[in-house]
C-alpha cells in the first residue's frame, strides 16, 4: 500500500500537514500556525531583543493579559502590588515592541488565553498552536495540534515561526455511553487521571472519541482537553464535527463567509480515519461515572463525592504509599473520612478548566434562591463571558448568593495575581491543579465541577450535587 | 547554551512522585528578572519549615549536598506548569544532570534547551541507586553524553542515555537552535508562502 493511503490518526494528518521537513536525527521542524502570549512570555522577548531579532510573523501571534491581572477592577492601580503591575505593563510593551496584536487588561477581548482563543475564533480545527501554559491542550478541543512550550521555544517560535519536535506516540481515550445528569467533563477528566494516573499519558497525544464526547459542547470538550496535561499528556484533541464547525462560524478571526466553505472542506478532512491504528486505547463507561473530588495533592488522587479518603497502605508501591501519607499530612485530612461532609473554607469558580458561560450557567442552577456559607468568588473566563453572564441574570444569581462577581484572569487557579487561598484553608475548586501550595502556601484545594463548587457554596461542605 | 559532555558528581535524592514545577520554583518568583539568578528559588517552600527556616533534614540543605550537580528524583519529575524558571532554578543552583523514572513533557524539552541533561532510568534502577546513596553518599554517579552512558557506582552498572540524536547533538555542542534553525530558512519561506496561499485567513 501507498504511505499516502495509510490510515492516518488526525494527529498524523495536522503534524504532517505542518512538517516542513524532518532533520536526518529525527525531529520534525513543524510550522507554528498560532502562538499564544502572557504576561509570562517576557524570558522570550528578553531573548529575542538580545538577539536583535523580530517576531518573524507578527500575524500570527496573539496576546492576552490574564495570568498577573487583577480581578477586583480593569485599571493597573488595582495589581495586587508594584511588582505584579510591572508584569501587565511589560506585557503591554513588549507587544507593542513585536508590532503584535494584544487583548490588554482594558480589552473586551481579555480573559484567559485558553477562553479567549476558541472565543475570538484564533483557534481553529486543523492547526498548530502553541503558548508557553501547559494548558494550551485545552485548544485541541476544536481538533488542532495545541501543546505547551517554555520560553525558550516560545522565543524560537516568535523568531522562525517553527518549533522541532518530536512526534508523540497516539492514545485514543474512548468514552462510551451517556452521561448521567449532572456529570460533567471535569468529572470525566478526573476519574480518568484517577485511573491512568498523573503520569499515565506521558508522552503521548491524546484523542477524546467514543458517544459521550460527541454529545458534548466545545465548551464541555475544551474542559476535557484541558486536563489532558494533568494526565501527563503533550496534548489532547477531539475531532472536529458540525458541533465544532456550528461554534467556530462567525468568530471575528475565524475564515470569512466567502472562505468558509473552503475551510470547512480542509476541515472535514482533519478526523482520524476510521482504521487507523493508535498506540495506546483506553476505554472508558461514561454512564458509571460519578461526581469527583480530589482528597490529595495530585489530580491523580481523585474519587466519586460518595468515596473517602483511601489508607496510604493501600497503595502499590512504597513511593506511592509515601506521598500519599504525604499529602494527607498537608490536607489534614484522616484515612477512611468520608469527602462527602468535609467542611470547606472557600469557594473558586473559574479558571481555564471551567469558567466559560455553560460553567457558569451551571453553578447558577445550584445558587439560584441560594446562599454561599462561606466566601466564594467567582471569576469568568474572558471579559465576553462576563458581558454574558450579566445579560442572562446569571451575575445576579451569584452576587445575591453572595459570592463575589469578578473580573476575568487566572486569578485563584494560578494565584499570582493575589487571589489566594489562605494558609491552612480548605477550597473546593473548580481549577485543574491541587498541588501543595498551587492556590497559596498552606492552602489546600479540592478539585470538583462548577455544579459541585457551587453545592458546597450553600452547605459549607464537600457535597454530591445530586442531592441538591 | 552551556556545553555538556561529561559530569561526574555526588547525587542528591529528591523525595517525592509527581514533584511539579510550583515546588521547583513556587509561581511567586518567576516575576523575576533571569539576571537575579534563579537559583535562590530553587524548591523554595518544601526546602524550608514552616517558620521559613531551611529544614536540616530536606536532602539538598545537607552540607555534603552543596558540591552535588547531579539529583536523583522520582517518577513525573517536573509535570504541572511549563514555567521555564523550574528548568532556570535548577541550573543556577548549578545542577548539570537529573536521573528518573519519568519527566513531565514540556519540563523535559525545557531542560534540553538550556543544557540540562535529563536522564530516563527505569524505576526499579533508581530505587537500587537511592538505596546505594543511602548507604554510600559520598559514592559518585558519571553522565557522560558523549557516550550515551550513565555509569552508576559499585555494581549498579552502566546504562543508555536514551535522548533524541538532535538534543543529545545541540547540547554536546552548546548549539543555538534559532541560529541553526535559520540554516533552513529557504524552506521555511517556501513552506510559509504555501501555507498563507491555501489558509489566507491565518495572516490577516
Amino acid at each position: 500500500m501507498a504511505q499516502a493511503s495509510a490510515p492516518r490518526t488526525m494527529l498524523g494528518k495536522i503534524w504532517d500537514a505542518h512538517e516542513i521537513l524532518r532533520h536526518p536525527s529525527g525531529p520534525s521542524l513543524l510550522y507554528i500556525d498560532r502562538d499564544m502570549i502572557h504576561e509570562g512570555s517576557f524570558h522570550a522577548f528578553a531573548d529575542l531583543k538580545r538577539r536583535g531579532l523580530m517576531p518573524r510573523r507578527p500575524k500570527q501571534i496573539f496576546g492576552v493579559a490574564d495570568h498577573y491581572v487583577p480581578t477586583r477592577g480593569r485599571a493597573l492601580a488595582d495589581a495586587a502590588s508594584p511588582a505584579i503591575a510591572t508584569m501587565i505593563e511589560t506585557f503591554d510593551a513588549n507587544m507593542e515592541w513585536g508590532g503584535l496584536r494584544h487583548f490588554g487588561l482594558k480589552s473586551r477581548e481579555q480573559g484567559i488565553v485558553h477562553v479567549v482563543a476558541p472565543e475570538q475564533g484564533i483557534t481553529l480545527p486543523g492547526l498548530t498552536i502553541v503558548c508557553s501554559d501547559s494548558h494550551t491542550s485545552t485548544q485541541g478541543a476544536l481538533g488542532a495540534i495545541a501543546f505547551g512550550i517554555g520560553q525558550s521555544e516560545n522565543a524560537h517560535v516568535l523568531a522562525t515561526q517553527t518549533l522541532w519536535q518530536v512526534r508523540p506516540k497516539t492514545m485514543r481515550v474512548t468514552i462510551d455511553g451517556v452521561l448521567p445528569q449532572g456529570i460533567t467533563a471535569k468529572d470525566v477528566m478526573l476519574y480518568l487521571i484517577g485511573t491512568i494516573g498523573a503520569g499515565g499519558a506521558g508522552g503521548h497525544a491524546i484523542e477524546f472519541a467514543g458517544q459521550a464526547v460527541r454529545n458534548m459542547s466545545i465548551e464541555a470538550r475544551l474542559t476535557l482537553c484541558n486536563m489532558s496535561i494533568e494526565a501527563a499528556a503533550r496534548l489532547g484533541m477531539v475531532a472536529p464535527d458540525e458541533i465544532t464547525f456550528d461554534y467556530v462560524r462567525g468568530r471575528t478571526f475565524a475564515p470569512s463567509e466567502q472562505e468558509w466553505d473552503v475551510a470547512l472542506s480542509q476541515w472535514r478532512e482533519v478526523p482520524s480515519d476510521a482504521d487507523a491504528e493508535f498506540e495506546r486505547e483506553v476505554h472508558i463507561d461514561g454512564s458509571k461515572i460519578a461526581p469527583m473530588v480530589t482528597w490529595g495533592t495530585s489530580p491523580e488522587d481523585a474519587v466519586a463525592i460518595d468515596g473517602r479518603v483511601p489508607e496510604p497502605a493501600s497503595f502499590e508501591g512504597e513511593e506511592k504509599r509515601k506521598a500519599a501519607a504525604r499529602s494527607l499530612e498537608y490536607m489534614d485530612l484522616a484515612p477512611g473520612t468520608p469527602l462527602d461532609g468535609l467542611k470547606i473554607d472557600r469557594v473558586f469558580i473559574g479558571s481555564c478548566t471551567n469558567s466559560r458561560i455553560e460553567d457558569l450557567r451551571s453553578a447558577a442552577a445550584i445558587l439560584k434562591g441560594r446562599k454561599s456559607v462561606v466566601p466564594a468568588i467567582i471569576v469568568p473566563g474572558s471579559t465576553e463571558v462576563k458581558a454574558q453572564a450579566e445579560a442572562e441574570g446569571l451575575a445576579r444569581t451569584f452576587q445575591e448568593a453572595g459570592f463575589e462577581w469578578r473580573d476575568s484572569g487566572c486569578s485563584m487557579c494560578a494565584a499570582l495575581n493575589g487571589d489566594f487561598v489562605n494558609p491552612g484553608e480548605r477550597c473546593a475548586s473548580t481549577s485543574n491543579r491541587n498541588f501543595v501550595g498551587r492556590q497559596g502556601p498552606g492552602a489546600r484545594t479540592h478539585l470538583v465541577s462548577p455544579a459541585m463548587a457551587a453545592a458546597a457554596a450553600i452547605t459549607g461542605r464537600l457535597t454530591d450535587v445530586r442531592r441538591i | 547554551m552551556k556545553a555538556f559532555t561529561r559530569e561526574t558528581s555526588t547525587v542528591v535524592t529528591i523525595p517525592g512522585v509527581n514533584c511539579d514545577t510550583d515546588q521547583i520554583i513556587p509561581g511567586r518568583f518567576i516575576k523575576a528578572d533571569r539576571a537575579q539568578g534563579y537559583g535562590q528559588f530553587l524548591f523554595h517552600d518544601i526546602r524550608r519549615s514552616e517558620t521559613g527556616e531551611l529544614d536540616p533534614a530536606f536532602p539538598l540543605n545537607r552540607p555534603a549536598a552543596a558540591a552535588a550537580t547531579i539529583l536523583l528524583v522520582e517518577d513525573n519529575f517536573g509535570c504541572g506548569s511549563s514555567r521555564e524558571g523550574a528548568v532556570y532554578a535548577l541550573v543556577d543552583h548549578g545542577i548539570r544532570a537529573l536521573i528518573g523514572p519519568s519527566f513531565g513533557d514540556i519540563f523535559y524539552n525545557n531542560a534540553l534547551k538550556n543544557g540540562l541533561v535529563p536522564v530516563r532510568l527505569p524505576e526499579a534502577d533508581c530505587q537500587r541507586l537511592a538505596q546505594h546513596l543511602a548507604a554510600f553518599p559520598d559514592a559518585e554517579v558519571t553522565v557522560d553524553l558523549a557516550t550515551s552512558e550513565l555509569i552508576l557506582p559499585a555494581d549498579l552498572g552502566r546504562h543508555p542515555i536514551v535522548m533524541n540524536d538532535f538534543a543529545r547533538d545541540c547540547i554536546l555542542r552548546g548549539l543555538d537552535e534559532i541560529e541553526m534553525t535559520f540554516t533552513y530558512l529557504e524552506q521555511i519561506e517556501a513552506f510559509e508562502k504555501a501555507r498563507t496561499g491555501s489558509h489566507a485567513w491565518l495572516d490577516r
